[in-house]
Formats: C-alpha cells, sequence, structure tokens
C-alpha cells in the first residue's frame, strides 16, 4: 500500500497562485514575470471597468459630465499614471519575452530587461507631465 | 566568524501523523566553512535525531541534498552558512510532495520527464546522466509556473528532451517533439528564468528551453 502524498509547498504565503508573485528568493527574471502577469491580469481587469464606465453614455451627458468632473480631478489622474506604467511595463517587457521566447538573444534577457527600462521610464515621465499638465 | 558563533535555524518539519507542518528552530553552533548541510547534521546529531533530510556526494555532484535556503534553491552541501544571516530558514523543495520533513518525492520530479529511452539499447544496464543537468529539482523548484500547474513538466524534463534532439542515441525524434509540444510541455514556460538562477551546474535550463522551441517552430 503506497502512503497518501505529503503536503506539497509553494512559494508565497496562501493559494498556490501566490508562488507566481512572492518575492523571497526571486531574481530579476522572476520578478519580472510577476509584474507581468499582475499587469496582464489589472489591463484585463481595466478592460472591463472602461467598457463599463463608457456604458454611462447611455445613461445620459449629464451622468457623463459627472463622472468627468470626478476623473479629472488631480488626485485620480495618478491611476492614470499607474495605468501607463502598467501598459508601458506591460508592452515592453513583452516585447522582450517575446524574443527571449523566440530564441533571441536568451542569454540577454537581464539586459534586455534593462533596456525595457531604459525606454520606459522617460517615456513614463513623459506621460506623467502630460498627464497632469493638462489636469 | 569565529568558531563560537551560533546561527538559529529555522527547520521546516512534517511527519505523517503527526500533527500539522510547522517549523522548528535550533541554535547552532557555526564554524568558517560550515555548510548548511553540515549544520542540519549537526541538529541531526546533538539536538534532534529525528530530523529527515536527504544527502550523498557532499560535492555537489548528486543532487539529492537540495532545499529552499531563506526561499532560494540551494544545495545544502555547498550552501555556506556565513552567506546567510543570523536565523536561516531552511525548506524543502516547493512544488513537489513532501514525504518527510526536508525529504521531498522525486519519484514525481522524474515522472515528468519524456518516457523515451536516453541511453542506447547497449546500455540498457547502466545509467548515462545528461550532460550538465545534475537532476537535482531546484529548476522545478524555483519555477513560478509549477506553482499552479501541476502538469507542467518543468525545466528540467525540457531540457532532457532537447538533449534528446541533440543526441537522440536510439529516441524516436518525432515522439520527443510530439512529447515536448504541449501546453504543459515546451509551451507552458512563460520565461520566469528562476531555473537558470536556481541551477547548481549552470545548465541554464531556459536557454535549452528556448532551443526546444524553435526546434518545435521548424
Amino acid at each position: 500500500m503506497s502512503a497518501a502524498p505529503g503536503p506539497v509547498r509553494h512559494k508565497g504565503r496562501g493559494p498556490a497562485v501566490s508562488g507566481w508573485v512572492a518575492p523571497r528568493g526571486r531574481a530579476l527574471g522572476g520578478r519580472s514575470f510577476a509584474l507581468h502577469r499582475i499587469t496582464g491580469i489589472a489591463l484585463v481587469i481595466y478592460l472591463y471597468v472602461h467598457l463599463g464606465v463608457l456604458s454611462m453614455l447611455l445613461i445620459g451627458e449629464s451622468a457623463w459630465g459627472d463622472f468627468l468632473s470626478v476623473v479629472t480631478a488631480k488626485g485620480f489622474l495618478a491611476f492614470d499614471v499607474v495605468l501607463i506604467f502598467g501598459l508601458l511595463f506591460h508592452a515592453l517587457n513583452g516585447i522582450r519575452v517575446a524574443l527571449v521566447g523566440s530564441g533571441y538573444l536568451v542569454r540577454h534577457q537581464r539586459a534586455l530587461f534593462w533596456v525595457a527600462t531604459a525606454i520606459g521610464t522617460p517615456l513614463l515621465v513623459y506621460a506623467a507631465i502630460h498627464v497632469f499638465g493638462g489636469a | 566568524m569565529s568558531t563560537t558563533d551560533t546561527r538559529t535555524l529555522r527547520v521546516y518539519r512534517f511527519k505523517r501523523g503527526d500533527g500539522a507542518e510547522h517549523f522548528d528552530e535550533f541554535e547552532v553552533p557555526v564554524g568558517p566553512r560550515m555548510s548548511i548541510l553540515d549544520a542540519l547534521r549537526w541538529i541531526q546529531l546533538h539536538r534532534d535525531p529525528s530530523l529527515a533530510l536527504r544527502h550523498s556526494c557532499l560535492h555537489a555532484s548528486c543532487g539529492t541534498c537540495g532545499v529552499q535556503v531563506d526561499g532560494r534553491e540551494e544545495l545544502a552541501c555547498v550552501s555556506a552558512v556565513r552567506d546567510h544571516g543570523e536565523t536561516i530558514t531552511v525548506e524543502p523543495l516547493a512544488n513537489l510532495p513532501i514525504l518527510t520533513d526536508l525529504v521531498v518525492d522525486v519519484g514525481e520530479f522524474f515522472a515528468r520527464f519524456p518516457e523515451h529511452p536516453i541511453i542506447r539499447a547497449s546500455e540498457a544496464d547502466g545509467y548515462v546522466r545528461l550532460e550538465d543537468c545534475i537532476e537535482c529539482g531546484l529548476c522545478l523548484s524555483a519555477c513560478p509556473v509549477a506553482a499552479t500547474s501541476r502538469h507542467y513538466v518543468g525545466p528540467a524534463a525540457l531540457v532532457a528532451a532537447q538533449r534528446l534532439l541533440e543526441e537522440p542515441r536510439g529516441a524516436d525524434r518525432e515522439d520527443v517533439l510530439a512529447w515536448a509540444d504541449r501546453p504543459e510541455a515546451a509551451w507552458g514556460c512563460h520565461l520566469g528564468f528562476e531555473c537558470a538562477r536556481a541551477c547548481p551546474a549552470e545548465a541554464i535550463p531556459a536557454e535549452r528551453i528556448m532551443a526546444l522551441r524553435r526546434e518545435l517552430a521548424r
């Protein structure tokens, strides 16, 4: 009679999915993997929220105007910057992942991460200035 | 670090039918060249003979003493205590069933490998290792994809398949490609590169997996 299987430990705490994002012991590749998943899931959620918000147009112009007055407040615009960060990270890291996943520059995946960061950081700064400057 | 220094080892414990998983703490006197394995064996000898761990060669060749030290996969025999802090947490490898304490069921690890001969028929009574890979399982423990997919074969098995393609040694190349061409095989890798970080043999599993994908995409 074989023994029942013992517990399986995962990195992170709680459900196994925490193993994706558990930071302890992770290197650059694992951290970018985790952030790629987080930003990917967040962008999908945002897409549906965005579609839901757009449905306010069906209610009428005044409802839409009230909504715009909320989302163009300076405090709320910080969320736009977070959204742009998510978009930039997911897009630029996605190019890195696509390159490496196709067999190109596999040994240089860390350098590719920093190249993506060097491209994304000024874009994010420019976007943030534009977002807040237009408020 | 003098020979009278001590470190606290937080060691994962699990015994079948003997309560829940937990950590035990041990104060261990450490010397300048003491390894994590030395520290664990000191605990066995001086504090708790029931502590179960697996080891063999003591020089990073057999790959049997893999554990997580402070969350990173390491071979305990070559992981120096001095490279860690005052409190060192030692856990079994992740993503494999635990038999007891620090011992995982490596049968589940090897069951993920492609079911093809990795040796010539004339060598059937012997055992031929793949070059570089010491089959320690550290890469599977480190892989974030394996955390949520028990069917994902993991880096070591994919490396084995790629080696088979490089040097089939009697294996059917098409069978190996068909085995690898699945979501839970070559296409299951999501490029976390933790395998490359964890591999003590510097086999760079991620590079092999990408080479395997190139073969599949031809």
